[in-house]
């Protein structure tokens, strides 16, 4: 693991990158690497996360700057901004329901080609995809996701990189570290080793590539 | 009608059907409202689907948590026995049946219980959330809505809007009527105080089954 300054950590990321990003209704989202996001104009981006916040918060700021190609999200409903751009033919959003949004980036991380989720079955969302019946019970096959980086936040992150996260900052974030190529972190407090207890540590610090340091 | 207004009988008479030690999940708007109206001595544990069992009322001002939240981002509690998790568990407990119980909003449920929440195409795509895993996967599914949209019937013989899902719900709640769906059969169990069953027939345009006997609610 690397520790680098803000601006390091996001100059990684090219244009055109598939960026899951922690977060919900930019509750436990990298903050400081969305803004050096839209400092450094990355675009053409994909953005798998839960949703896009609102206008100005956590993944709002990129969709606010239009910097997002592509969304892969289970609501939008509160960021207006997305949906003019989506009406307006700017960006493409996939609407995936949440649970199973979820468990696609678990399985990309956890190396299985897909889960099977009853959610959906008979509906919209089953359009295009396959149908398999298990002991008598239908369910759609719903393929895995990756991507090429994972924004993290943390609430506490040691200098080996092992995370904790508080009470609903938690959501998406373990998730999406165990299913990108490489994982970028930002923590609430940087903490010497030891501080967060074996069994506290909830995002093992072999999988963090850069913890980005406090400014 | 009473003095009391719609969203107010439709929380008061869901929060009769929580019986303590239920895990409960409650959808944005009315179904948020069911949880003023706990009755007393009943307890229950709230999920909210970012997270969190044990979500409490808003802090008072300047005791917010910036990582305290409900599902819309807005600031909550935590009470004593909350516990915290990642969003594949909260939705492992939504679809894995661990859920007793979830109050959803409504635009339309047809004949036989089935819902359409989610989306107006062309109007309001708002995207689905966890409604559709919430109604695939929780035990009980309760619909609290209005009874009629700018006076058409929401209760239809056929969903015009796309369906959440195709596992029946269990029980509408509206200012006018609580109805069930035994058999897949929509069927009416209690009127409003005030409200005629001849009433609750005018404003639904699926076929109703009215038993000989049909109470009014208790509020």
């Amino acid at each position: 693991m690397k520790t680098l300054p803000v601006a390091d950590a996001v100059a990684m990321i090219p244009d055109g990158a598939s960026l899951m990003i922690g977060g919900f209704m930019g509750v436990g989202s990298p903050e400081p690497v969305l803004d050096e996001i839209v400092r450094q104009g990355k675009h053409k981006l994909t953005v798998i996360a839960n949703d896009t916040a609102v206008p100005g918060r956590g993944i709002g700021k990129l969709v606010g700057a239009e910097l997002v190609a592509k969304t892969i999200a289970s609501h939008i409903g509160l960021n207006p901004e997305t949906q003019k751009q989506m009406i307006a033919g700017k960006m493409h959003v996939d609407l995936v329901p949440q649970g199973t949004l979820i468990e696609r980036i678990r399985a990309g991380g956890y190396g299985l080609g897909g889960v099977l989720t009853p959610t959906g079955v008979g509906t919209v969302v089953e359009e295009g995809k396959q149908r398999i019946e298990v002991n008598g019970k239908s369910y759609l096959l719903e393929t895995a996701l990756r991507a090429d980086f994972a924004l993290v936040h943390a609430f506490l992150a040691d200098y080996l990189g092992n995370l904790s996260y508080s009470l609903t900052g938690r959501n998406f974030n373990p998730v999406i570290a165990m299913a990108a190529d490489k994982v970028i972190v930002t923590a609430e407090h940087i903490v010497p080793v030891g501080v967060i207890a074996p069994d506290q540590v909830v995002t093992p610090g072999p999988l963090v590539d850069v913890l980005v340091a406090h400014g | 009608m009473t003095a009391m207004d719609a969203q107010t009988i439709i929380a008061k008479r869901i929060a009769q059907e929580l019986r303590s030690g239920m895990l409960v999940n409650l959808g944005i708007g009315i179904p948020t409202l069911v949880a003023n109206y706990v009755p007393s001595g009943i307890h229950v544990f709230f999920q909210s689907e970012n997270g969190l069992i044990g979500t409490g009322p808003m802090p008072e001002h300047g005791m917010e948590d910036p990582y305290l939240t409900d599902a819309g981002g807005r600031p909550v509690s935590a009470l004593p026995g909350a516990c915290a998790f990642d969003s594949a568990t909260s939705f492992g407990l939504i679809r894995g049946g661990h859920v007793d119980m979830t109050v959803l909003g409504g635009l339309e449920v047809d004949a036989q219980g089935r819902l359409a929440n989610w989306v107006i195409p062309g109007k309001m795509v708002p995207g689905m959330g966890g409604a559709m895993d919430l109604v695939s996967g929780a035990k009980r599914v309760v619909i609290a809505m209005q009874h009629t949209a700018k006076g058409k019937p929401k209760i239809l013989k056929k969903c015009t809007l796309p369906l959440t899902s195709v596992r029946p719900i269990d029980l509408v709640v509206s200012e006018m009527a609580v109805i069930a769906f035994p058999d897949g059969r929509a069927t009416l169990i209690e009127t409003a105080p005030g409200v005629t069953v001849a009433q609750v027939m005018a404003a639904t345009e699926a076929a109703l089954v009215v038993p000989g006997d049909v109470p009014a609610m208790r509020l």
